[in-house]
């Protein structure tokens, strides 16, 4: 009865928005106009209060926690330039790295190039096709490439050492993202007792196809491709 | 294939490019340029005369899947060669490279021989 009578009344209301409209009254129209939107107000804003009140009282008690407000004040952010420093330590390693092989790449392609053509001469040589004159130069020759490969040897060692230390960046990135690992999984804790503090949680749907990155096993669940063969199929299965 | 082409290489991080380019100069190609993400590669490819792009997928700013599409969607690059070089494995997304356009798609961590393989597959199909 009570909808018959609600209906009706919003009816009557909209017929005289109409009416007044048509009268060109604005100021009656705008006042038939709050009338008709104000019980949809009234409903929306106690829920509004309710909801700010429920958060309010969680965000009281999670606070009131003296562990969260280490987290938010110095371990978060403190995680962050870990994290931070991990991809600058990675970095600074690669390119370490790239430039021992860069710079020792010429230098074992100069001894091979070398070894090459006195290894040519000596075995005229050891034919006993060489003359004197040319076995005196083969002779200073093989004096200078003994030498170089000396010297050679050395900055190769020097570099496959540099090589060899900029390594040490996988022990301590290692050590740095297992602490944030650890601080990951305390926050985590502490955000599954503020969800059930304020209520539950309510799944949101992901349309878009989200970026996994590279996969980590253990964490990665999703329909993933296990090597460049796998890709090499599904792109043939595609057509390509 | 022309080993004096010009390539551009687009990844957000400096190793990773660096990497690309020292095998791609095993491979005999010199003449490469560096991105570190899709803003900066689409006024490069517009300007200059590019013949192959490689890039990552996963990059601030503008990812290499909006770049491939950017570059499809531009009447003067929609014929360039694009491969991609992604820790991206998912089946979805290798599908809905495919479907932009992509000639080619390399998971890392991946090998010299396995990027030598692509490029020569994409220069076969493009000749």
């Amino acid at each position: 009865m009570e909808k018959t009578s609600n209906a009706e009344e919003r009816l009557a209301q909209a017929r005289a928005l109409v009416a007044s409209l048509e009268a060109g009254d604005e100021v009656e129209a705008d006042r038939i106009t709050e009338e008709l939107s104000q019980g949809k107000d009234d409903d929306l804003f106690q829920e509004v209060g309710r909801l700010t009140r429920e958060l309010h009282e969680a965000i009281v008690g999670f606070l009131l926690d003296d562990q969260i407000a280490q987290f938010a004040q110095h371990e978060i952010p403190d995680a962050a330039d870990r994290l931070r420093h991990v991809i600058t330590m990675t970095e600074e390693a690669a390119h370490k790295t790239l430039s021992a092989v860069e710079d020792s790449l010429p230098v074992a392609e100069e001894l091979e190039t070398r070894a090459n053509d006195l290894g040519e001469r000596w075995g005229k040589f050891r034919n006993r096709k060489l003359d004197l004159d040319d076995f005196r130069v083969l002779s200073s020759e093989i004096g200078d490439f003994l030498d170089l490969a000396n010297a050679h040897s050395k900055t190769l060692n020097g570099k496959l050492s540099e090589v060899l230390m900029a390594q040490g960046y996988q022990d301590l990135t290692g050590q740095i993202i297992r602490r944030v690992i650890s601080l990951v999984q305390d926050v985590e804790e502490k955000l599954v007792r503020l969800v059930a503090i304020s209520g539950s949680a309510r799944a949101v749907k992901q349309e878009e196809v989200e970026l996994e990155g590279p996969v980590v096993p253990g964490v990665t669940k999703s329909d993933v491709v296990n090597s460049q063969d796998d890709v090499d199929d599904l792109l043939s299965s595609l057509g390509f | 294939m022309d080993k004096n082409m010009k390539i551009l290489v687009v990844d957000d991080f400096s190793t990773m490019r660096r990497i690309i380019k020292n095998l791609l100069r095993d491979l005999g190609f010199t003449n490469v340029q560096e991105a570190d993400d899709g803003t900066t590669a689409l006024p490069m490819l517009q300007a200059g005369d590019f013949d192959f792009l490689v890039s990552d997928w996963n990059m601030p700013g503008m990812t290499g899947i909006d770049l491939l599409r950017a570059v499809r969607a531009d009447p003067k690059l929609a014929a360039l060669p694009v491969l991609l070089v992604t820790a991206e494995s998912k089946r979805e997304q290798i599908v809905e490279a495919a479907e932009a356009g992509v000639n080619g798609y390399v998971v890392k961590p991946f090998t010299a021989g396995t990027l030598q393989e692509k490029i020569s597959k994409i220069f076969e199909r493009v000749s």
